[in-house]
């Protein structure tokens, strides 16, 4: 399965970080997050009018948008 | 005397933990090497006095967010005797690592894994002796919220005290492990001493979510929940508010008048209605800030501030602004001092003062009082409610207008990366801890200059003291017919003008100026006025009176929350500027169209 963006994900959609390429504040935070490849992580909801994202990694809940969320690679199992 | 830091992660539950290690005492404090104030309290532990530092929660000690910074500067000028290391046990997996980071320092520490009776709940398992041995620091599971281990971990902070804190490196950010080989270290700690269950069972967060944060539903629950907060504050906040007005009223007339009685006239008028009224003034305050803090605290400790930013964010962030500023500009509805106070919640400063410039354009319960006298003097009982409501219009375009000038101006450079918390019971010992540090606070930074404004505007009204009070003759009078150029293409009257610098203190003695400008009270000054206004001259007046500076404690609130006076300058100046050009659009406009 090729590699797609985390914000294309579907809501209940489980999938395992491939790669994150953010800026460096950005990608600091997502790693204090518990962003780190290897980690499975699951598309809970989107918001709606193109808002922010809900997903959940280990058993912490993350909001975040969805430019950002398109900066994280992930890979469906 | 020695010093404990607290540190940790935010929402993890190390402000419950200082509450409840400091109780009421605690204070705001400068430190060295830092700007902002930190929350600090002195206690007895053992047989010496400590004092505790609650230190802002940073992800990481890398950062480069202010909080981050503050906590690096902190730790390098003011070395802890101990570092109290809280992290979260559900998210055990994850917090490890600045932890980890922390052990590089060589600080005296001790590791309180707060929030243990939740990781039951979520079937999480902490084997804290063996991950004591495999990290060589005292690690202890708490409650900080229940107090279940809280005496076992007192005595583990008692203990450490007794052995004093190795040196600092000079430079903080560069002795940190690289996060490869961090990794690996949390990998060895995790995999003996914690046990967390593949997936997390359906608990009732998740079913909540899915009703509080459902793609229809959710937004009309939260502006439910928005206008019930509203309507508490309005509703328990406006009885309190008189009563105090009125505890002083009678205070004044039965003690402190007579006892004024054998000074000259003048200096009782300063000392009454001048120092008397402004202290007064903040009192009456008091109530709103502990109500609005009281219902904040039951929005943030539950979690549900966190939902309004996922379900708002789609249309702040166009603004430059983020779900948890709409929150505060709502509150602000009910009273801008408090709403400005709570924008606390948002770490990042640019964001801050981004919504701190929106929140006074909020139509607030004192402005609503002027607009409801002069609607119902100069409209007709079928119009007035119309016209009050394109007030609130008015109201949320200007703070929208503002916002869009100004995001450029003020970016926000924190990325947009909130945690969900679970849903939990906010506890009564916290809202009323949270309470009396806001009250305490409020009264320690604006007291005086509330006071000193309220002073300075009965000196302008009543001097020289050959003029008739608040009459032309008065130095306010006579700036009032200066300023009379400038407001006369807007349809304020040179009497409006007077009674516009009595609004600078505060909205609720607008109308209370105009009767002792006109010499008028009641229904004698509604026909006074409406015999005297037109009805777009009494819309710009409103308008103006909208948009303005809404009062002095609001400017004293921007100033001691900003720490900038150029930015409360700056806000006084942009709102003036957007009053007058509304007005003058609004004026000139209708006179054109024959009205």
């Amino acid at each position: 399965m090729p590699a797609v963006a985390l914000s294309t994900l579907a809501p209940g959609e489980v999938a395992v970080i491939v790669a994150i390429h953010t800026e460096e504040p950005l990608h600091q935070r997502l790693l204090a997050m518990g962003f780190r490849t290897g980690k499975q992580i699951e598309l809970i909801r989107r918001a709606r009018f193109s808002g922010p994202l809900q997903v959940r990694i280990g058993t912490t809940d993350i909001l975040l948008r969805r430019n950002e969320a398109a900066k994280i690679s992930v890979r469906r199992p | 005397m020695k010093r404990i830091a607290l540190l940790g992660m935010p929402n993890t539950g190390k402000s419950t933990l200082f509450n409840r290690m400091t109780g009421a005492a605690a204070r705001v404090g400068n430190w060295p090497g830092i700007t902002v104030e930190l929350l600090a309290g002195k206690i007895l532990l053992g047989s010496d006095m400590i004092e505790i530092v609650d230190l802002p929660g940073i992800y990481d000690l890398h950062g480069f967010s202010e909080d981050e910074q503050v906590v690096r500067h902190f730790l390098h000028d003011n070395v802890p005797d101990l570092a109290l290391i809280v992290l979260n046990a559900t998210q055990i997996e994850r917090q490890l690592s600045l932890l980890l980071q922390l052990k590089q320092l060589n600080l005296n520490m001790v590791v309180l894994l707060n929030m243990a009776d939740e990781a039951k709940k979520f079937g999480i398992t902490i084997d804290t002796a063996k991950m004591t041995e495999a990290l060589g620091i005292p690690i202890f599971l708490l409650s900080a919220k229940y107090g279940n281990g809280y005496h076992e971990a007192m005595q583990a902070i008692t203990r450490a005290l007794r052995y004093t804190t190795p040196g600092m490196a000079e430079n903080l950010r560069d002795q940190l492990k690289p996060d490869e080989q961090m990794e690996s270290e949390m990998a060895r700690v995790l995999q003996h001493s914690v046990q967390v269950p593949a997936r997390l069972p359906d608990n009732l967060t998740s079913q909540l979510d899915h009703v509080m944060l459902h793609p229809w539903l959710g937004l009309p629950i939260f502006f439910g929940i928005m206008y019930l907060l509203f309507q508490g504050i309005f509703f328990f906040g406006q009885p309190l508010q008189g009563a105090v007005n009125e505890l002083f009223g009678w205070l004044r007339d039965a003690a402190v008048e007579p006892l004024l009685s054998g000074l000259p006239a003048a200096l009782q008028g300063l000392l009454l209605d001048g120092v008397y009224n402004g202290i007064a003034t903040v009192t009456a305050f008091v109530p709103l800030i502990v109500l609005f803090f009281l219902f904040m605290a039951i929005v943030e400790d539950t979690g549900y501030l966190s939902r309004a930013a996922f379900l708002m964010d789609a249309l702040m962030a166009k603004m430059g602004l983020d779900g948890r500023s709409f929150v505060m500009l709502l509150m602000g509805f009910g009273c801008n001092v408090p709403a400005l106070m709570g924008t606390r919640v948002m770490r990042s400063r640019s964001l801050r003062l981004l919504t701190m410039l929106v929140i006074p354009f909020s139509l607030c319960s004192a402005r609503l009082q002027v607009f409801v006298f002069i609607t119902a003097a100069l409209f007709s009982p079928k119009a007035a409610p119309l016209v009050l409501f394109s007030l609130y219009l008015f109201s949320f375009a200007s703070a929208i207008l503002t916002a869009l000038l100004f995001k450029r101006r003020l970016p926000n450079n924190e990325p947009f990366v909130l945690e969900l918390p679970p849903y939990r019971f906010p506890t009564m010992r916290q809202m009323v801890l949270r309470g009396w540090h806001e009250v305490y606070h409020f009264i320690h930074r604006a007291a005086k200059f509330i006071v000193a404004g309220v002073v300075l505007v009965w000196l302008l009204t009543h001097l020289p003291p050959s003029a008739a009070p608040a009459s032309a003759d008065t130095w306010a009078g006579i700036i009032g017919a200066w300023l009379h150029p400038l407001f006369e293409p807007i349809g304020i009257t040179p009497e409006l003008t007077i009674a516009l610098i009595f609004g600078f203190v505060a909205k609720e003695i607008v109308i209370g100026s105009l009767a002792v400008i006109y010499g008028l009270g009641g229904d004698a000054l509604s026909h006074a006025l409406a015999q005297q206004l037109d009805w777009v001259q009494a819309y710009s007046f409103m308008l103006f009176t909208l948009i303005y500076t809404p009062c002095l404690s609001t400017i004293a609130t921007l100033r001691s929350e900003s720490k900038r006076t150029s930015f409360m300058w700056f806000s006084i100046a942009w709102s003036l500027v957007l009053a007058w050009a509304v007005s003058f659009l609004f004026y000139q406009g209708a006179r054109m169209l024959g009205y």
